[in-house]
Protein backbone atom coordinates (compact mmCIF):
# COMPACT_ATOMS: atom_id res chain seq x y z
CA UNK A 1 0.00 0.00 0.00
CA UNK A 2 2.53 2.65 0.84
CA UNK A 3 4.63 2.13 -1.98
CA UNK A 4 1.86 2.36 -4.04
CA UNK A 5 1.04 5.23 -2.76
CA UNK A 6 4.82 6.73 -3.07
CA UNK A 7 4.67 6.11 -6.58
CA UNK A 8 1.29 8.32 -6.35
CA UNK A 9 2.93 10.94 -5.16
CA UNK A 10 5.77 11.27 -7.47
CA UNK A 11 3.72 10.93 -10.45
CA UNK A 12 1.94 13.54 -9.30
CA UNK A 13 3.70 16.49 -7.48
CA UNK A 14 1.79 18.93 -5.69
CA UNK A 15 0.45 21.75 -7.19
CA UNK A 16 2.20 24.87 -5.69
CA UNK A 17 0.49 28.72 -5.19
CA UNK A 18 3.72 30.87 -4.88
CA UNK A 19 4.07 33.34 -2.24
CA UNK A 20 5.67 36.00 -4.62
CA UNK A 21 7.63 36.61 -0.96
CA UNK A 22 11.75 36.97 -2.06
CA UNK A 23 13.14 33.85 -1.73
CA UNK A 24 10.33 31.81 0.17
CA UNK A 25 9.23 30.22 -3.33
CA UNK A 26 12.48 29.27 -3.69
CA UNK A 27 12.71 27.16 0.06
CA UNK A 28 9.04 25.82 -0.15
CA UNK A 29 10.36 24.33 -4.40
CA UNK A 30 7.58 27.05 -5.41
CA UNK A 31 5.15 28.12 -2.78
CA UNK A 32 2.50 27.07 -0.40
CA UNK A 33 0.06 24.05 -1.14
CA UNK A 34 -2.15 25.30 -4.10
CA UNK A 35 -5.82 24.65 -2.49
CA UNK A 36 -4.97 24.10 0.64
CA UNK A 37 -4.67 25.75 4.14
CA UNK A 38 -1.46 26.44 5.18
CA UNK A 39 -0.68 27.65 9.13
CA UNK A 40 1.62 30.80 10.21
CA UNK A 41 2.48 30.29 13.34
CA UNK A 42 4.42 33.13 15.37
CA UNK A 43 4.68 35.41 18.15
CA UNK A 44 3.37 39.42 18.64
CA UNK A 45 5.07 41.29 15.82
CA UNK A 46 6.68 38.38 14.02
CA UNK A 47 5.21 39.58 11.28
CA UNK A 48 2.62 37.09 10.69
CA UNK A 49 -0.10 39.71 9.38
CA UNK A 50 2.73 40.81 6.56
CA UNK A 51 2.88 37.17 5.52
CA UNK A 52 -1.10 36.84 5.26
CA UNK A 53 -0.92 40.36 3.63
CA UNK A 54 1.95 39.93 1.18
CA UNK A 55 0.29 36.49 -0.18
CA UNK A 56 -2.67 37.59 -0.82
CA UNK A 57 -1.35 41.28 -2.73
CA UNK A 58 1.00 39.40 -4.21
CA UNK A 59 -1.09 36.62 -5.57
CA UNK A 60 -3.73 39.32 -7.13
CA UNK A 61 -1.27 41.50 -8.28
CA UNK A 62 1.02 38.91 -9.77
CA UNK A 63 -0.69 35.65 -10.38
CA UNK A 64 -3.88 36.72 -10.97
CA UNK A 65 -5.14 35.23 -8.22
CA UNK A 66 -7.87 37.59 -5.96
CA UNK A 67 -8.30 36.97 -2.60
CA UNK A 68 -10.48 37.68 0.67
CA UNK A 69 -8.85 39.08 3.76
CA UNK A 70 -10.79 38.24 6.81
CA UNK A 71 -9.49 40.10 9.83
CA UNK A 72 -10.21 39.53 12.96
CA UNK A 73 -8.18 42.07 14.31
CA UNK A 74 -7.26 45.08 12.56
CA UNK A 75 -9.95 47.04 10.35
CA UNK A 76 -9.86 47.48 7.04
CA UNK A 77 -8.70 50.98 7.32
CA UNK A 78 -6.21 49.95 9.98
CA UNK A 79 -4.82 46.73 7.56
CA UNK A 80 -4.21 49.84 4.77
CA UNK A 81 -2.61 52.32 6.51
CA UNK A 82 -0.09 49.50 7.83
CA UNK A 83 1.18 48.09 4.50
CA UNK A 84 1.03 51.05 2.58
CA UNK A 85 4.59 52.34 3.82
CA UNK A 86 5.73 48.43 1.56
CA UNK A 87 4.09 50.07 -1.36
CA UNK A 88 0.47 48.08 -1.01
CA UNK A 89 -1.81 49.99 -2.31
CA UNK A 90 -5.19 48.00 -0.83
CA UNK A 91 -7.74 50.70 -1.68
CA UNK A 92 -6.89 50.34 -5.12
CA UNK A 93 -6.81 46.24 -5.41
CA UNK A 94 -10.23 46.56 -2.97
CA UNK A 95 -11.39 49.31 -6.45
CA UNK A 96 -10.22 46.78 -8.96
CA UNK A 97 -12.45 43.89 -6.99
CA UNK A 98 -8.76 41.70 -6.58
CA UNK A 99 -9.17 41.99 -2.81
CA UNK A 100 -11.70 42.16 0.23
CA UNK A 101 -11.05 42.56 3.42
CA UNK A 102 -13.62 41.33 5.62
CA UNK A 103 -13.11 42.89 8.95
CA UNK A 104 -14.91 40.48 11.34
CA UNK A 105 -15.48 41.96 14.74
CA UNK A 106 -16.51 39.70 17.69
CA UNK A 107 -16.87 41.87 21.17
CA UNK A 108 -17.03 39.23 23.98
CA UNK A 109 -18.81 42.07 26.09
CA UNK A 110 -21.78 42.15 23.69
CA UNK A 111 -22.52 38.68 23.00
CA UNK A 112 -23.94 36.54 25.19
CA UNK A 113 -24.60 32.34 24.45
CA UNK A 114 -27.63 30.48 25.12
CA UNK A 115 -27.71 27.35 23.68
CA UNK A 116 -26.40 25.56 20.33
CA UNK A 117 -24.88 27.39 17.65
CA UNK A 118 -22.14 26.93 14.85
CA UNK A 119 -20.26 29.36 12.93
CA UNK A 120 -22.48 29.50 9.55
CA UNK A 121 -22.28 33.38 9.78
CA UNK A 122 -18.48 33.62 9.23
CA UNK A 123 -18.87 30.39 6.97
CA UNK A 124 -21.53 32.30 4.51
CA UNK A 125 -19.44 36.07 4.78
CA UNK A 126 -16.21 34.20 3.77
CA UNK A 127 -17.87 32.32 1.07
CA UNK A 128 -19.95 35.42 -0.20
CA UNK A 129 -16.56 37.46 -0.22
CA UNK A 130 -15.10 34.21 -2.07
CA UNK A 131 -18.11 34.13 -4.71
CA UNK A 132 -18.02 37.96 -5.28
CA UNK A 133 -14.33 38.41 -7.14
CA UNK A 134 -13.64 34.71 -7.53
CA UNK A 135 -10.62 34.55 -5.08
CA UNK A 136 -8.62 32.20 -5.29
CA UNK A 137 -6.51 32.72 -2.11
CA UNK A 138 -7.81 33.49 1.85
CA UNK A 139 -6.27 34.33 4.81
CA UNK A 140 -7.49 34.44 8.08
CA UNK A 141 -6.12 36.51 10.55
CA UNK A 142 -5.76 35.42 13.55
CA UNK A 143 -8.39 32.41 14.27
CA UNK A 144 -6.99 32.98 17.39
CA UNK A 145 -8.84 35.97 18.15
CA UNK A 146 -12.28 34.03 18.22
CA UNK A 147 -11.09 32.03 21.20
CA UNK A 148 -11.02 34.69 23.29
CA UNK A 149 -14.75 36.11 22.25
CA UNK A 150 -16.11 32.51 22.10
CA UNK A 151 -16.39 30.82 25.68
CA UNK A 152 -17.24 27.83 23.97
CA UNK A 153 -14.54 26.55 22.92
CA UNK A 154 -15.87 22.88 21.65
CA UNK A 155 -18.02 24.08 19.41
CA UNK A 156 -15.06 26.40 18.24
CA UNK A 157 -12.60 23.88 17.84
CA UNK A 158 -15.02 21.53 15.40
CA UNK A 159 -16.36 25.11 13.89
CA UNK A 160 -12.80 26.07 12.79
CA UNK A 161 -11.88 21.83 11.52
CA UNK A 162 -14.67 22.26 9.35
CA UNK A 163 -13.87 25.76 8.29
CA UNK A 164 -10.24 24.45 7.25
CA UNK A 165 -12.31 21.07 5.43
CA UNK A 166 -14.61 24.20 3.99
CA UNK A 167 -11.80 25.92 2.41
CA UNK A 168 -10.11 22.76 0.77
CA UNK A 169 -13.00 21.87 -0.15
CA UNK A 170 -13.54 25.27 -1.77
CA UNK A 171 -10.35 24.65 -3.43
CA UNK A 172 -8.54 28.23 -2.30
CA UNK A 173 -5.36 28.83 -0.90
CA UNK A 174 -5.28 29.77 2.52
CA UNK A 175 -2.98 31.35 4.91
CA UNK A 176 -4.26 31.06 8.59
CA UNK A 177 -2.11 32.53 11.35
CA UNK A 178 -1.87 31.66 14.67
CA UNK A 179 -0.32 32.82 17.71
CA UNK A 180 2.69 30.45 19.21
CA UNK A 181 2.28 28.73 22.08
CA UNK A 182 4.16 27.15 24.28
CA UNK A 183 5.18 23.58 24.26
CA UNK A 184 2.72 23.77 20.73
CA UNK A 185 3.09 25.16 17.71
CA UNK A 186 -0.02 27.37 18.55
CA UNK A 187 -1.70 28.69 21.28
CA UNK A 188 -4.60 26.22 20.47
CA UNK A 189 -3.36 23.70 19.15
CA UNK A 190 -4.74 24.42 15.45
CA UNK A 191 -1.72 22.48 13.87
CA UNK A 192 -3.53 19.63 14.52
CA UNK A 193 -5.93 20.70 12.29
CA UNK A 194 -3.92 22.26 9.31
CA UNK A 195 -1.82 19.30 8.48
CA UNK A 196 -0.61 20.10 5.13
CA UNK A 197 1.76 22.74 5.33
CA UNK A 198 2.78 24.80 8.72
CA UNK A 199 5.39 27.54 8.61
CA UNK A 200 6.65 29.42 12.36
CA UNK A 201 8.05 32.96 12.28
CA UNK A 202 10.17 33.79 15.01
CA UNK A 203 11.54 37.55 16.31
CA UNK A 204 14.74 36.96 18.55
CA UNK A 205 17.19 39.42 20.15
CA UNK A 206 20.55 38.44 20.65
CA UNK A 207 23.48 40.58 21.84
CA UNK A 208 21.05 43.75 20.96
CA UNK A 209 20.57 42.35 17.25
CA UNK A 210 17.40 41.65 16.61
CA UNK A 211 16.69 38.67 13.84
CA UNK A 212 13.70 37.23 12.28
CA UNK A 213 13.94 33.55 11.26
CA UNK A 214 11.43 31.57 9.75
CA UNK A 215 11.24 27.91 9.50
CA UNK A 216 8.96 25.05 7.18
CA UNK A 217 7.75 22.86 10.22
CA UNK A 218 5.76 20.54 7.96
CA UNK A 219 5.02 20.28 4.34
CA UNK A 220 3.06 17.24 3.88
CA UNK A 221 4.04 16.11 0.05
CA UNK A 222 6.57 18.38 -0.73
CA UNK A 223 10.24 18.37 -0.66
CA UNK A 224 11.36 22.04 1.22
CA UNK A 225 14.26 23.35 3.20
CA UNK A 226 14.44 22.42 6.70
CA UNK A 227 16.55 24.69 7.87
CA UNK A 228 15.63 27.70 9.90
CA UNK A 229 15.66 30.97 7.34
CA UNK A 230 17.16 34.37 7.87
CA UNK A 231 14.13 36.99 6.90
CA UNK A 232 13.88 40.36 6.99
CA UNK A 233 11.02 43.10 6.43
CA UNK A 234 12.38 45.67 4.40
CA UNK A 235 11.08 48.21 2.28
CA UNK A 236 9.50 45.53 -0.12
CA UNK A 237 7.97 43.63 2.32
CA UNK A 238 9.36 40.18 3.71
CA UNK A 239 12.75 38.67 1.90
CA UNK A 240 13.59 35.26 3.00
CA UNK A 241 17.11 34.61 2.42
CA UNK A 242 17.87 30.68 1.09
CA UNK A 243 21.01 29.22 1.90
CA UNK A 244 21.71 28.88 -1.78
CA UNK A 245 25.39 27.44 -1.41
CA UNK A 246 23.23 23.87 -0.87
CA UNK A 247 23.85 23.16 -4.59
CA UNK A 248 27.85 24.22 -5.71
CA UNK A 249 26.77 24.98 -9.35
CA UNK A 250 28.44 28.27 -10.03
CA UNK A 251 30.31 28.42 -13.33
CA UNK A 252 34.24 28.81 -12.40
CA UNK A 253 35.48 31.23 -15.18
CA UNK A 254 39.01 31.08 -16.13
CA UNK A 255 39.83 34.60 -16.46
CA UNK A 256 41.99 36.36 -14.36
CA UNK A 257 42.51 39.84 -12.41
CA UNK A 258 45.21 41.84 -11.22
CA UNK A 259 46.00 42.31 -8.16
CA UNK A 260 46.52 45.79 -8.58
CA UNK A 261 50.16 45.34 -7.53
CA UNK A 262 52.88 43.78 -10.00
CA UNK A 263 54.69 42.14 -7.46
CA UNK A 264 51.56 40.41 -6.14
CA UNK A 265 50.56 39.42 -9.14
CA UNK A 266 53.98 37.46 -9.77
CA UNK A 267 53.40 35.59 -6.62
CA UNK A 268 50.20 34.76 -8.11
CA UNK A 269 51.81 33.13 -11.39
CA UNK A 270 52.04 36.60 -12.75
CA UNK A 271 48.50 36.98 -13.54
CA UNK A 272 46.24 37.96 -10.18
CA UNK A 273 43.50 36.38 -8.60
CA UNK A 274 40.92 34.51 -10.70
CA UNK A 275 37.72 36.19 -12.05
CA UNK A 276 34.73 35.58 -9.64
CA UNK A 277 36.93 33.53 -7.02
CA UNK A 278 36.54 34.46 -3.41
CA UNK A 279 39.73 36.34 -1.95
CA UNK A 280 40.38 37.20 2.12
CA UNK A 281 43.18 39.02 3.41
CA UNK A 282 43.61 38.95 6.82
CA UNK A 283 46.26 40.73 9.44
CA UNK A 284 46.75 42.75 12.45
CA UNK A 285 45.74 46.23 12.67
CA UNK A 286 47.92 48.33 10.17
CA UNK A 287 49.39 45.83 7.86
CA UNK A 288 47.82 47.12 4.91
CA UNK A 289 44.55 45.67 4.36
CA UNK A 290 42.83 48.56 3.22
CA UNK A 291 45.75 49.53 0.88
CA UNK A 292 45.53 46.17 -0.68
CA UNK A 293 42.60 46.44 -1.40
CA UNK A 294 42.08 49.34 -2.79
CA UNK A 295 45.11 49.01 -5.22
CA UNK A 296 43.31 46.24 -6.46
CA UNK A 297 39.81 48.18 -6.82
CA UNK A 298 41.89 50.93 -8.54
CA UNK A 299 43.15 48.52 -10.66
CA UNK A 300 39.91 47.35 -11.74
CA UNK A 301 38.12 50.55 -12.48
CA UNK A 302 41.07 51.40 -14.61
CA UNK A 303 40.04 48.92 -16.73
CA UNK A 304 36.59 49.87 -16.24
CA UNK A 305 35.85 47.09 -14.25
CA UNK A 306 32.61 48.30 -12.05
CA UNK A 307 33.26 47.69 -8.38
CA UNK A 308 30.90 48.44 -5.15
CA UNK A 309 33.36 48.79 -1.78
CA UNK A 310 31.03 48.06 1.96
CA UNK A 311 33.35 50.22 4.49
CA UNK A 312 32.39 48.96 7.96
CA UNK A 313 35.01 50.44 9.92
CA UNK A 314 35.81 53.68 8.24
CA UNK A 315 33.72 56.37 6.04
CA UNK A 316 34.32 56.07 2.57
CA UNK A 317 36.28 60.25 2.61
CA UNK A 318 38.69 58.76 5.11
CA UNK A 319 39.66 55.90 3.04
CA UNK A 320 39.90 58.26 0.03
CA UNK A 321 41.94 60.62 1.91
CA UNK A 322 44.39 57.69 2.80
CA UNK A 323 44.65 55.76 -0.49
CA UNK A 324 46.06 59.13 -1.97
CA UNK A 325 48.72 58.86 0.55
CA UNK A 326 50.19 56.11 -0.90
CA UNK A 327 49.18 57.38 -4.22
CA UNK A 328 46.02 55.56 -5.50
CA UNK A 329 43.42 57.82 -6.06
CA UNK A 330 40.08 56.56 -6.14
CA UNK A 331 37.95 59.58 -6.35
CA UNK A 332 37.90 60.01 -10.07
CA UNK A 333 36.57 56.13 -10.33
CA UNK A 334 33.86 57.34 -8.06
CA UNK A 335 32.93 60.24 -9.57
CA UNK A 336 33.03 58.07 -13.21
CA UNK A 337 30.17 56.15 -11.36
CA UNK A 338 32.71 52.65 -11.86
CA UNK A 339 33.42 52.99 -7.96
CA UNK A 340 30.30 53.31 -5.25
CA UNK A 341 31.61 53.20 -1.26
CA UNK A 342 28.88 52.06 1.17
CA UNK A 343 29.60 52.72 4.93
CA UNK A 344 27.75 51.48 7.52
CA UNK A 345 28.54 49.98 10.96
CA UNK A 346 28.24 46.18 11.24
CA UNK A 347 26.16 46.76 14.48
CA UNK A 348 23.68 49.02 13.14
CA UNK A 349 21.75 46.23 12.46
CA UNK A 350 21.18 42.36 12.06
CA UNK A 351 23.53 40.36 9.70
CA UNK A 352 20.25 39.36 7.40
CA UNK A 353 19.66 43.04 6.93
CA UNK A 354 23.33 43.61 5.70
CA UNK A 355 22.75 40.98 3.34
CA UNK A 356 19.87 42.17 1.95
CA UNK A 357 21.60 45.63 1.73
CA UNK A 358 24.54 43.97 0.04
CA UNK A 359 22.20 41.84 -2.30
CA UNK A 360 20.46 44.71 -3.28
CA UNK A 361 23.16 47.04 -3.89
CA UNK A 362 24.84 44.15 -6.43
CA UNK A 363 21.89 43.67 -7.92
CA UNK A 364 21.46 47.45 -8.72
CA UNK A 365 24.99 48.30 -9.26
CA UNK A 366 26.07 45.18 -11.30
CA UNK A 367 29.67 44.96 -9.59
CA UNK A 368 32.17 42.92 -11.54
CA UNK A 369 34.26 43.31 -8.21
CA UNK A 370 32.70 43.77 -4.43
CA UNK A 371 34.98 44.56 -1.09
CA UNK A 372 33.93 43.95 1.99
CA UNK A 373 36.26 46.03 4.68
CA UNK A 374 36.38 44.60 7.48
CA UNK A 375 34.13 41.36 7.60
CA UNK A 376 35.65 41.60 11.28
CA UNK A 377 33.08 43.32 13.06
CA UNK A 378 30.32 40.99 11.98
CA UNK A 379 31.63 38.17 14.15
CA UNK A 380 30.66 40.90 16.85
CA UNK A 381 26.69 40.79 15.89
CA UNK A 382 26.03 36.65 15.58
CA UNK A 383 27.80 33.74 16.59
CA UNK A 384 30.52 32.00 14.46
CA UNK A 385 27.59 29.72 12.66
CA UNK A 386 25.83 32.61 11.65
CA UNK A 387 28.26 35.03 10.29
CA UNK A 388 29.48 31.85 8.65
CA UNK A 389 26.31 31.33 7.16
CA UNK A 390 26.05 34.58 5.95
CA UNK A 391 29.12 34.62 4.78
CA UNK A 392 28.26 31.84 2.86
CA UNK A 393 25.41 33.33 1.17
CA UNK A 394 27.09 36.07 0.17
CA UNK A 395 30.18 34.24 -1.32
CA UNK A 396 27.42 32.14 -2.87
CA UNK A 397 25.56 34.87 -4.43
CA UNK A 398 28.84 36.75 -5.47
CA UNK A 399 30.26 33.82 -7.07
CA UNK A 400 26.33 32.72 -9.14
CA UNK A 401 27.13 36.52 -10.27
CA UNK A 402 30.21 36.07 -11.33
CA UNK A 403 31.53 38.58 -9.51
CA UNK A 404 35.00 38.83 -7.53
CA UNK A 405 34.98 39.14 -4.03
CA UNK A 406 37.48 40.46 -1.55
CA UNK A 407 37.42 39.93 1.99
CA UNK A 408 38.93 42.13 4.67
CA UNK A 409 39.99 40.64 8.28
CA UNK A 410 41.75 41.60 10.69
CA UNK A 411 43.20 39.61 13.26
CA UNK A 412 44.45 40.12 16.98
CA UNK A 413 48.10 40.40 17.68
CA UNK A 414 47.81 36.57 19.80
CA UNK A 415 46.75 35.09 16.59
CA UNK A 416 49.83 34.75 15.41
CA UNK A 417 48.65 31.92 13.31
CA UNK A 418 45.86 32.55 11.01
CA UNK A 419 44.36 29.41 11.60
CA UNK A 420 41.69 31.33 13.97
CA UNK A 421 40.30 32.20 10.33
CA UNK A 422 39.72 28.23 9.57
CA UNK A 423 35.91 29.39 10.26
CA UNK A 424 35.36 30.63 6.91
CA UNK A 425 39.11 29.45 5.21
CA UNK A 426 36.72 26.76 3.98
CA UNK A 427 35.33 29.08 1.62
CA UNK A 428 37.67 30.90 0.19
CA UNK A 429 39.77 30.61 -3.28
CA UNK A 430 42.68 32.85 -2.25
CA UNK A 431 43.99 34.56 1.13
CA UNK A 432 46.64 36.15 1.57
CA UNK A 433 48.10 36.74 5.09
CA UNK A 434 49.71 40.01 6.36
CA UNK A 435 51.82 40.37 9.02
CA UNK A 436 54.51 42.74 11.22
CA UNK A 437 57.68 41.11 11.34
CA UNK A 438 60.11 42.55 13.76
CA UNK A 439 63.96 41.66 12.64
CA UNK A 440 66.76 43.64 12.67
CA UNK A 441 65.52 46.30 14.80
CA UNK A 442 63.12 47.36 12.56
CA UNK A 443 59.51 47.20 12.11
CA UNK A 444 58.69 45.16 8.29
CA UNK A 445 55.21 44.70 6.86
CA UNK A 446 55.29 40.87 4.95
CA UNK A 447 52.78 39.30 3.26
CA UNK A 448 52.47 35.75 1.98
CA UNK A 449 50.42 33.37 0.10
CA UNK A 450 48.36 30.97 2.63
CA UNK A 451 46.64 29.19 -0.39
CA UNK A 452 45.66 29.87 -4.19
CA UNK A 453 43.18 27.23 -5.66
CA UNK A 454 43.78 26.20 -8.75
CA UNK A 455 47.17 28.14 -9.08
CA UNK A 456 50.94 27.94 -9.37
CA UNK A 457 51.57 30.54 -6.27
CA UNK A 458 54.80 31.58 -4.55
CA UNK A 459 55.70 29.99 -1.11
CA UNK A 460 57.70 32.99 0.09
CA UNK A 461 56.87 35.34 2.62
CA UNK A 462 57.31 39.27 0.63
CA UNK A 463 58.06 41.94 1.95
CA UNK A 464 55.25 44.71 1.70
CA UNK A 465 56.37 48.66 1.34
CA UNK A 466 53.40 51.02 1.47
CA UNK A 467 55.70 54.10 -0.26
CA UNK A 468 54.03 57.69 -1.55
CA UNK A 469 53.79 56.49 -4.81
CA UNK A 470 51.85 52.96 -4.68
CA UNK A 471 52.39 49.45 -2.79
CA UNK A 472 55.27 47.23 -3.69
CA UNK A 473 55.72 43.48 -3.14
CA UNK A 474 59.13 42.73 -2.71
CA UNK A 475 61.63 39.79 -1.84
CA UNK A 476 62.88 39.80 1.79
CA UNK A 477 66.58 40.75 2.08
CA UNK A 478 68.72 37.54 1.33
CA UNK A 479 71.23 38.62 4.41
CA UNK A 480 68.75 38.78 6.57
CA UNK A 481 67.15 35.48 5.60
CA UNK A 482 70.12 33.40 6.47
CA UNK A 483 70.94 35.58 10.28
CA UNK A 484 67.91 34.96 11.67
CA UNK A 485 65.14 32.04 11.25
CA UNK A 486 61.97 33.85 10.33
CA UNK A 487 59.78 33.83 13.33
CA UNK A 488 56.61 33.30 10.94
CA UNK A 489 57.89 29.91 9.68
CA UNK A 490 58.41 29.06 13.24
CA UNK A 491 55.29 30.02 14.21
CA UNK A 492 53.71 27.95 11.38
CA UNK B 1 -41.01 31.12 8.48
CA UNK B 2 -42.04 34.07 6.32
CA UNK B 3 -45.26 33.45 7.62
CA UNK B 4 -44.85 33.33 10.93
CA UNK B 5 -42.87 36.58 10.93
CA UNK B 6 -45.86 38.26 9.33
CA UNK B 7 -47.83 36.82 12.11
CA UNK B 8 -46.07 38.85 14.92
CA UNK B 9 -45.71 41.50 12.45
CA UNK B 10 -48.34 43.40 14.29
CA UNK B 11 -49.36 46.89 14.78
CA UNK B 12 -47.39 47.73 17.51
CA UNK B 13 -44.10 48.60 15.78
CA UNK B 14 -43.07 51.42 17.12
CA UNK B 15 -43.05 49.71 20.83
CA UNK B 16 -39.52 49.87 21.85
CA UNK B 17 -37.87 45.84 21.39
CA UNK B 18 -36.57 45.28 17.75
CA UNK B 19 -34.97 42.08 17.68
CA UNK B 20 -33.54 40.65 15.08
CA UNK B 21 -32.81 37.01 14.25
CA UNK B 22 -30.31 35.97 11.51
CA UNK B 23 -30.73 31.91 10.51
CA UNK B 24 -29.05 29.84 7.39
CA UNK B 25 -31.87 28.35 6.06
CA UNK B 26 -34.53 26.14 7.94
CA UNK B 27 -31.88 23.91 10.10
CA UNK B 28 -33.50 22.84 13.39
CA UNK B 29 -31.23 25.45 15.03
CA UNK B 30 -33.17 27.97 13.60
CA UNK B 31 -36.23 26.85 14.21
CA UNK B 32 -35.79 26.40 17.75
CA UNK B 33 -34.63 29.58 18.11
CA UNK B 34 -37.53 30.89 16.75
CA UNK B 35 -39.99 29.14 18.53
CA UNK B 36 -38.13 29.46 21.74
CA UNK B 37 -37.63 33.39 20.83
CA UNK B 38 -41.18 33.85 20.28
CA UNK B 39 -42.41 32.25 23.50
CA UNK B 40 -39.98 34.31 25.29
CA UNK B 41 -40.98 37.44 23.87
CA UNK B 42 -44.72 36.59 24.33
CA UNK B 43 -44.23 36.06 28.26
CA UNK B 44 -41.97 38.62 28.66
CA UNK B 45 -42.67 41.43 26.26
CA UNK B 46 -46.14 40.31 25.15
CA UNK B 47 -47.27 43.09 22.88
CA UNK B 48 -43.85 45.32 23.12
CA UNK B 49 -41.72 43.82 20.33
CA UNK B 50 -40.62 43.08 16.74
CA UNK B 51 -38.93 40.28 15.14
CA UNK B 52 -37.40 40.46 11.68
CA UNK B 53 -35.78 37.14 10.92
CA UNK B 54 -33.25 37.19 8.29
CA UNK B 55 -32.59 34.23 6.21
CA UNK B 56 -28.43 34.54 5.36
CA UNK B 57 -28.68 31.63 2.96
CA UNK B 58 -31.03 34.17 0.87
CA UNK B 59 -29.37 37.09 1.60
CA UNK B 60 -25.85 36.37 2.47
CA UNK B 61 -24.69 40.33 1.75
CA UNK B 62 -26.43 41.47 5.07
CA UNK B 63 -24.06 39.37 7.63
CA UNK B 64 -21.55 41.77 7.10
CA UNK B 65 -23.80 44.82 9.18
CA UNK B 66 -24.39 43.37 11.95
CA UNK B 67 -21.23 41.42 12.29
CA UNK B 68 -22.43 37.81 12.00
CA UNK B 69 -20.43 35.03 13.09
CA UNK B 70 -22.39 32.70 14.40
CA UNK B 71 -25.73 31.04 13.66
CA UNK B 72 -28.75 31.72 15.37
CA UNK B 73 -27.92 34.91 16.81
CA UNK B 74 -30.34 37.21 18.08
CA UNK B 75 -29.59 41.04 17.60
CA UNK B 76 -31.54 43.47 20.13
CA UNK B 77 -31.30 46.62 17.66
CA UNK B 78 -33.17 48.43 20.31
CA UNK B 79 -33.59 49.31 23.02
CA UNK B 80 -29.61 50.21 22.63
CA UNK B 81 -26.80 48.81 23.44
CA UNK B 82 -26.77 46.49 20.79
CA UNK B 83 -26.77 43.34 22.44
CA UNK B 84 -26.11 39.71 20.83
CA UNK B 85 -26.96 36.40 21.59
CA UNK B 86 -25.86 33.30 20.11
CA UNK B 87 -27.52 30.01 20.26
CA UNK B 88 -30.83 28.53 19.38
CA UNK B 89 -32.03 30.37 22.42
CA UNK B 90 -32.83 27.40 24.49
CA UNK B 91 -31.57 28.39 27.85
CA UNK B 92 -33.83 31.10 28.84
CA UNK B 93 -32.31 32.34 31.72
CA UNK B 94 -29.27 33.36 29.19
CA UNK B 95 -31.26 34.92 27.01
CA UNK B 96 -33.44 36.83 29.13
CA UNK B 97 -29.81 38.03 30.79
CA UNK B 98 -29.04 38.99 27.44
CA UNK B 99 -31.64 41.08 26.75
CA UNK B 100 -31.55 42.85 29.75
CA UNK B 101 -34.50 41.42 31.17
CA UNK B 102 -32.90 40.20 34.17
CA UNK B 103 -29.92 40.80 36.63
CA UNK B 104 -26.56 39.11 35.34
Amino acid sequence: MIPEKRKQEQLKPLPKSPTGISGLDEVTGGGLPKGRPSLVAGGPGCGKTLFAMEYLVNGAMEYDEPGVFVAFEETAEELAQNVASLGFDLKELIKQKKLIIEYVKVDRSEIEEAGEYDLEGLFIRLGYAIDSIGAKRVALDTVEFLFAALPNHAILRAELQRLFRWLKAKGVSAVITAERGTGTITRFGLEEYVADCVITLDHRVSEQVSTRRLHIVKYRGSLHGTNEYPFIIGKEGISVLPITSLGLEHHAPLGRVSTGIEGLDDMLGGRGFYRGSSILITGTAGTGKTSLASAFVDAACRRGDRCLYFAFEESTSQIQRNMRSIGIDLTPHVKKGLLQYHSARPTLYGIEMHLVHIYDLVKEHKPDIVVLDPITDFFAIGSSAEVKAAITRIIDFLKTNQVTALFNKANTEEDTVDYSNVDISSLIDAWISLRVLERNGERQRGLFILKARGMAHSNQIRSLHLTDDGIKVAEMNPTAHRTEPDPVRQAL
Amino acid sequence: MEKTKRDIHHQRLKKTWELRLYVAGQTPKSIAAFANLKEICEEHLAGEYHIEIIDLLKEPQLAADDQILAIPTLVRKLPEPLRKIIGDLSNTERVLVGLNLREK
